[in-house]
């Protein structure tokens, strides 16, 4: 188990490698200007020239990289170009918010779905399964960016019950988990929980419905065993797979949220990288995506080694 | 003083300060704007003309301002810092008295010298003090200054690089931020950035970037009417159109600037005002001048102007628009009177096609450059649909090239002659259109042509020149207003652009938001308002 977890790790070196590759050059093949968010429209040719040269962006493409990776192996992520801050600083700050919204939708969805996916797994082609498959694709298939504007109408707008936006009062800085801060959190996280709601469904229904037909469950109920401790089994075998897929849809919660995040304007990732596409902020925008990409990184591997340490068949060497 | 006397003396300072701490407990406005992120703290703002009226005009001060107190008449300038100001019979240098007893919001004194330390934090890369951020925001905006120096602690003088009259209004961009405040965070912009001190009727309390800037007033503000009623003003960052409408309507924030006008009746009909007015904003074609344009032809220019049915547009845009008679608003000061009516008139418009060789026969194709958004675009693609339909009514084909906002300024820089423009005739941009320079000098001087200046068209006139020459070497304010006028005359009768709409920078606010005068300027007075609990 050791040796598979550190070579887990020293594989993820090449991956964040290929990433920061990438990431790189995505965001210089969009057209567009980094200077058009610091500078005014009808800055002179000549003052634009030496901004540029003044961000060292007049120097050639694998020079910038060479700069930008030199700098971020020594902890330095760059400073954003629109605000001049520390992408280091702005990045964590709002991947610490976004991670707060993400476990939130998850500690919703996960539960829900997985209760949902038992009982259509266990009632298989009877109106329970029917009525959780209806409810399953529903989710999936609603854009959450449109729900979250419904919720808003219904429970800030008509009924005044939450807020439409913002993390509290003071801002994120002074989040505490009270109620008048985690009343902003409801809407925001109910919406993002709604796709992995009927992803986590339909994967548990599945898996549950098949192991409940496999021999050994005949065989736990001709032992005697009651009808709760056989789903106990049954869980237990459905739990590798059903993490393995909620593992990666925390990865997607953290990163997949721009819209959400933009529709109920909580400050994290998906919000600032929203904001950095459209200022061609580009040490931010590859600041974000290498930081996003590499948590998603990180989610596999913690997936892949709690998987392992619940089934026993899983063996890796 | 009699007991008697000292103790009335005392009930009366004391029944004066519980009035005037009544007086100023008037609530708290929070403000949802378009930007993304608080403006730029230090002085001189980013985030364009929302930048300067919430973090600009309002935390600072420049030597002279823009009059934000009336609704009724374009803005003019008027003193700020300086009192009073006036150029050398050299035509280069001015001197100006600047306004004694200011303070900023940390205690120090503004003198010259402050003022000079400002400019060299804009232009003079060598100084301790240079800030490459303010400086790209800044320095842009004063051209035409050479050099300055502190006479004494209450005299400036500024020379020009050649006799240029649009110099006040180019200092009206200049903020002034506090050398000593500087000084006292360990000479370390970063650190003004989150305490900053200026000598604006408002001070910066607190400030969460992304999320929230908190304004209270400078109680020691040298304008007495423009100390804030307001106990504090709270500007939030909110980008999208339908999180700032439902911001305001869930009562979160009580002011949002730019409702999407769709949202209008809703609000209204939920007892929301919306305060709109005139302002120096177009919303234009600018029209390629390059050999070969089909623009060149006056008959083509002027008959898809009359082809424009702008009252008809005006349900799209809920009824905030001004349609345009100019490059100007109507109510502008500079608008003069030209003789060219660019009013719907499709037989006429028609009437010229023919006689320019179009008809049904023969249609006129061009390429146009539009953006799917934009600040302040407005509505830009059913709008540019529109203004495709009426041309089309005259014959006149539109092939829209469609790109993405940060790119269209790239493309708007590069000019009408740049290859990525991949041969587009017209560029759909709005301008902000508020003095001399960037309301009528920029668009059609020949020493700016693209890539050197925002002459995207490469329009090129000597008459028009000299107007454009003039109105920097007539330093009398009639007579220059004279001139402006003259200048757009010419704009209008020459049809030079695809005069569309101005925009009326609609605002949805709370009916507790009480006293707010909607100047016809880009900035905005927030000193007079209360929130009525």
């Amino acid at each position: 188990m050791l040796t598979y977890l550190i070579r887990r790790l020293i594989l993820v070196l090449p991956v964040a490698l290929g990433v920061s590759i990438i990431c790189f050059l995505l965001v210089q093949i969009a057209p567009g200007d980094p200077l058009t968010a610091i500078m005014p429209v009808d800055a002179t040719a000549e003052e634009q020239d030496a901004m540029r040269a003044a961000y060292g962006l007049d120097k050639p493409l694998p020079v910038q990289y060479a700069i930008w990776i030199g700098n971020l192996i020594q902890g330095d992520m760059g400073r954003s170009i629109a605000t001049g801050r520390p992408v280091a600083g702005e990045v964590f700050g709002a991947v610490k918010n976004s991670l707060l919204l993400a476990v939130s939708a998850a500690v919703i969805a996960f539960p829900i779905g997985t209760a949902l996916g038992f009982l259509a797994g266990y009632f298989r082609d009877t109106w329970v399964d029917r009525a959780v498959t209806a409810v399953s694709i529903a989710g999936v298939s609603v854009p959450n960016y449109w729900l979250g504007i419904v919720l808003v109408i219904i429970f800030s707008v008509n009924l005044s019950w939450l807020p439409s936006m913002g993390a509290g009062p003071g801002g994120s800085q002074d989040w505490s988990w009270d109620w008048l801060h985690m009343r902003h959190l409801v809407l925001p996280a109910v919406t993002l929980a709604v796709v992995p709601i009927g992803i986590v469904a339909r994967t548990v229904r599945a898996l549950a419905g098949d192991i409940l037909n496999q021999d050994f469950v005949d065989a736990l109920y001709a032992k005697g065993m009651s009808r709760f401790d056989v789903l106990r089994h049954v869980a237990r075998n459905a739990a590798a797979t059903a993490l393995s897929v909620m593992g990666l849809q925390l990865g997607y919660l953290l990163g997949g949220s721009i819209l959400i995040e933009t529709v109920f304007n909580w400050p994290g990732s998906g919000f600032l990288l929203s904001n950095a596409i459209f200022q061609r902020d580009l040490p931010l925008l590859q600041g974000t995506i290498l930081v996003l990409a590499l948590f998603f990184v990180a989610m596999n591997l913690i997936v892949d080694v709690v998987q392992a340490a619940i089934d026993p068949r899983i063996q890796r060497t | 003083m009699s007991k008697l006397g000292k103790g009335l003396g005392a009930l009366v300072t004391a029944a004066a300060m519980v009035c005037g701490s009544l007086a100023q407990a008037q609530g708290v406005l929070r403000v949802g704007m378009t930007a993304s992120d608080i403006p730029l703290t230090t002085g001189q703002t980013d985030q364009g003309g929302e930048g300067m009226r919430f973090m600009g005009y309002t935390v600072y001060d420049s030597l002279i301002e823009w009059d934000l107190t009336s609704a009724d008449k374009p803005s003019g300038l008027i003193p700020g810092l300086a009192t009073e100001w006036s150029v050398g019979e050299d035509h280069l240098t001015w001197t100006f008295k600047l306004r004694d007893g200011v303070t900023f919001h940390d205690g120090s004194a503004f003198t010259a010298e402050n003022v000079v330390w400002n400019f060299d934090k804009l232009l003079d890369d060598a100084s301790e003090q240079y800030d490459s951020r303010q400086s790209a925001q800044g320095k842009s905006r004063i051209p035409a200054v050479a050099s300055y120096e502190a006479i004494d602690d209450l005299t400036l003088t500024i020379t020009t690089k050649e006799p240029d009259a649009t110099l006040p209004y180019q200092l009206a961009w200049i903020l002034m931020s506090s050398k000593a405040n500087w000084e006292a965070l360990d000479k370390d912009w970063e650190k003004v950035a989150m305490t900053p001190s200026g000598t604006g009727p408002w001070k910066l309390q607190d400030f969460v970037p992304r999320e929230r800037a908190v304004l209270v007033p400078n109680d020691a503000y040298w304008d007495a009417t423009r100390i804030p009623q307001l106990d504090e003003m709270i500007l939030i960052p909110l980008p999208e159109p339908n999180a700032r409408a439902a911001a305001l309507m869930s009562g979160q924030v009580d002011w949002i600037e730019a409702p999407a006008p769709d949202t209008i009746p809703a609000m209204q009909g939920n007892g929301f005002a919306i305060s709109s007015n005139a302002y120096p904003h177009n919303w234009t074609w600018h029209l390629s001048r390059l050999e070969g344009s089909p623009w060149n032809d006056i008959r083509v220019r002027k008959a898809a102007n009359m082809a424009i049915d702008r009252e008809s547009m005006m349900p799209l845009l809920g009824g905030l628009m001004v349609p345009a008679k100019g490059f100007l608003p109507p109510s502008s000061q500079w608008f003069g009177h030209p003789t060219f009516d660019p009013s719907y008139d499709l037989d006429a418009a028609k009437a010229l096609m023919a006689e320019a060789g179009y008809g049904p026969d023969n249609h006129l194709m061009v390429k146009a450059l539009i953006s799917p958004s934009g600040s302040g675009q407005m509505l830009p693609l059913p709008m540019n649909e529109f203004v495709q339909q009426s041309l089309a009514e005259v014959y006149i084909d539109v092939e829209f090239m469609v790109v993405e906002w940060n790119q269209m300024i790239n493309l708007w820089r590069a000019g009408a002659a740049d290859e990525a423009v991949d041969g587009a005739q017209s560029i759909n941009f709005t301008y902000f259109i508020q003095d001399p320079f960037t309301g009528l000098i920029r668009h059609l001087d020949q020493n700016l042509i693209a890539p050197n200046g925002t002459n995207w068209g490469h329009y090129q006139d000597p008459e028009m020149q000299a107007l454009l020459e003039q109105i920097k070497t007539t330093f009398d304010p009639a007579e220059q207003t004279a001139v402006l006028q003259k200048t757009h005359e010419k704009y209008v009768n020459d049809a030079l652009f695809l005069f569309v709409t101005h925009d009326v920078a609609p605002r949805a606010m709370s009916p507790k938001v009480k006293g707010f005068v909607q100047a016809q300027n880009w900035y905005q007075n927030f000193s007079s308002i209360t929130i009525d609990e």
